[in-house]
């Protein structure tokens, strides 16, 4: 499509972080990104160098890989190990560690574990191997939900026995309201995520604003685009008036997809989850409706696990908070590395450790770590 | 991960599919997310799923004004004169 295509051109944003570079601002600002997506693009376009002296750009919690607590690998590792399921999973999750593997190691030990695209193929997957029961590991933020909702109602309509989930699914607007209930954490505006937002809409971020009077913008993924949010973000603080404004207007409609809500409603409630890095947050996740309890894999493979400590030295619990850089943690690039990651934010390609170590650690290296253009 | 590529419907699969297509690439994917979706719209495709139809004008006036705001800083550097290479350092 012609106007996506142009959003693309290296001449548009040339010009545009040209703009944002010579800003003004007066006193320090902080603004955040919660989502890993946002994080890939910004550091893939260069941004934290080109920001303007005063703005600070940081990380939160927005790579589902990232927040999935290491218990929830252990589990999924223990119902292979077992059970004898197959397990289907989303790339991403494969090499992030739990204290007893990851799921690569559960490959080449000898288990199945079979990479998805889609929630789609692990229902077919299953259909494939009706003597074997599949197990699909369900993470992601309320952009995914809806598509695993649809996909468990799915599994139901065609009466599928062998599939069920493993439901670690969680919610952003209770992580927002946690990071912010912390009084550590100064952020003054932030970059919402787009494809959240696609399903959500901008009234659940309304909180921020009113109850917070934190600048709000939900911002797209191209790198024009969070440059925009970012300016949006910069003259709603300026204006004083915090609101949550939409700079991705081709896919988010004030009102969400409602569709997608109800079908994550009808299969899902709202749970008490935890959050690596965070600890427990009241009413952030879901898990399925007794309706489908069914389908739930922690009920039909109970497991049983040993509390296990996180590792030792790895940050990621703090970066995620945005309260340490990635350069600040003890490992970052010494001992964890993309290839031998030691925290789950160094495995995802979009997590905070992994886009700083593929972009941003070298132009660092060479400024002397932790500042910011300035 | 909640990465979402805008894909054009090129083929309607009932009763709740279409087939998406972006340059070489192309698959089917599910409808039981969206509402209304015909041939020549633009989905976001996330997870096998369109989880939304593309809103054109949206993104044609992003456009124009993202075009609008680089000219109005083009304009700004050139009286500025020199050769503002700001970019980088």
């Amino acid at each position: 499509m012609k106007p996506l295509e142009e959003l693309r051109e290296p001449g548009l944003l040339r010009k545009l972080t040209r703009r944002l570079s010579s800003l003004r601002i007066p006193a320090p600002l902080t603004l955040m990104e919660v989502c890993g997506t946002h994080t890939m693009a910004i550091h893939r376009a260069g941004l934290p160098a080109l920001l303007p002296r005063n703005l600070r750009l940081l990380s939160g919690p927005g790579c589902p890989v990232c927040v999935t607590p290491a218990e929830y690998l252990d589990t999924a590792l223990a119902v292979a190990r077992e059970h004898h399921v197959i397990l289907a999973t989303f790339g991403d999750m494969m090499r992030v560690p739990g204290a007893t593997g990851d799921l690569a190691g559960l490959r080449s030990e000898g288990y199945p574990v079979e990479v998805m695209y889609s929630p789609l193929g692990a229902l077919e997957l299953a259909r494939e191997n009706p003597q074997q029961q599949v197990v699909f590991l369900a993470v992601g933020f309320e952009t995914t939900a809806p598509t695993v909702a649809a996909t468990v109602k799915s599994a139901r309509e065609c009466g599928l026995g062998n599939f069920s989930i493993l439901c670690a699914h969680k919610l952003i607007p209770p992580a927002l309201e946690a990071l912010l209930a912390d009084p550590e954490i100064a952020v003054d505006g932030f970059v919402l995520p787009g494809h959240v937002s696609v399903v959500l809409g901008s009234r659940p971020y309304r909180f921020v604003a009113e109850k917070h009077r934190r600048a709000c913008v939900i911002t797209g993924f191209e790198a024009v685009d969070v440059v925009q949010g970012i300016l949006m973000l910069v003259a709603q603080l300026e204006r004083g008036e915090p609101e949550v404004e939409i700079q991705y207007a081709r896919g988010v409609r004030p009102e969400g997809n409602a569709r997608a809500r109800a079908l994550m409603d009808e299969v899902f409630t709202v749970a008490d989850s935890t959050w690596r890095g965070f600890g427990p947050i009241s009413r952030s996740g879901l898990r399925l409706r007794e309706e489908f309890a069914q389908y739930d894999a922690s009920t039909r493979f109970p497991v049983k696990l040993e509390a296990q400590a996180e590792p030792e030295g790895c940050r990621c619990g703090k970066v995620v908070r945005g309260k340490v850089e990635p350069t600040e943690c003890p490992l970052f690039a010494r001992v964890c590395t993309p290839d031998n990651p030691v925290g789950p934010c160094m495995v995802s390609s979009e997590g905070t450790c992994a886009a700083f170590y593929r972009y941003s650690r070298r132009e660092r290296g060479e400024k002397g770590s932790g500042s910011r253009l300035g | 991960m909640c990465l979402g590529i805008p894909m054009e419907v090129v083929g309607l699969v009932p009763p709740d599919r279409a087939l998406v297509e972006l340059g070489n690439v192309s698959m089917e994917v599910s409808l039981q997310l969206v509402e209304n979706v015909s041939i020549g719209d633009y989905v976001i495709v996330h997870a096998g799923f369109a989880i939304e139809v593309l809103d054109v004008r949206a993104a044609e006036e992003t456009l124009q004004l993202l075009t609008e705001l680089a000219e109005a800083e083009a304009l700004m550097d050139e009286n500025e004169t020199t050769d503002g290479e700001v970019a980088g350092e």
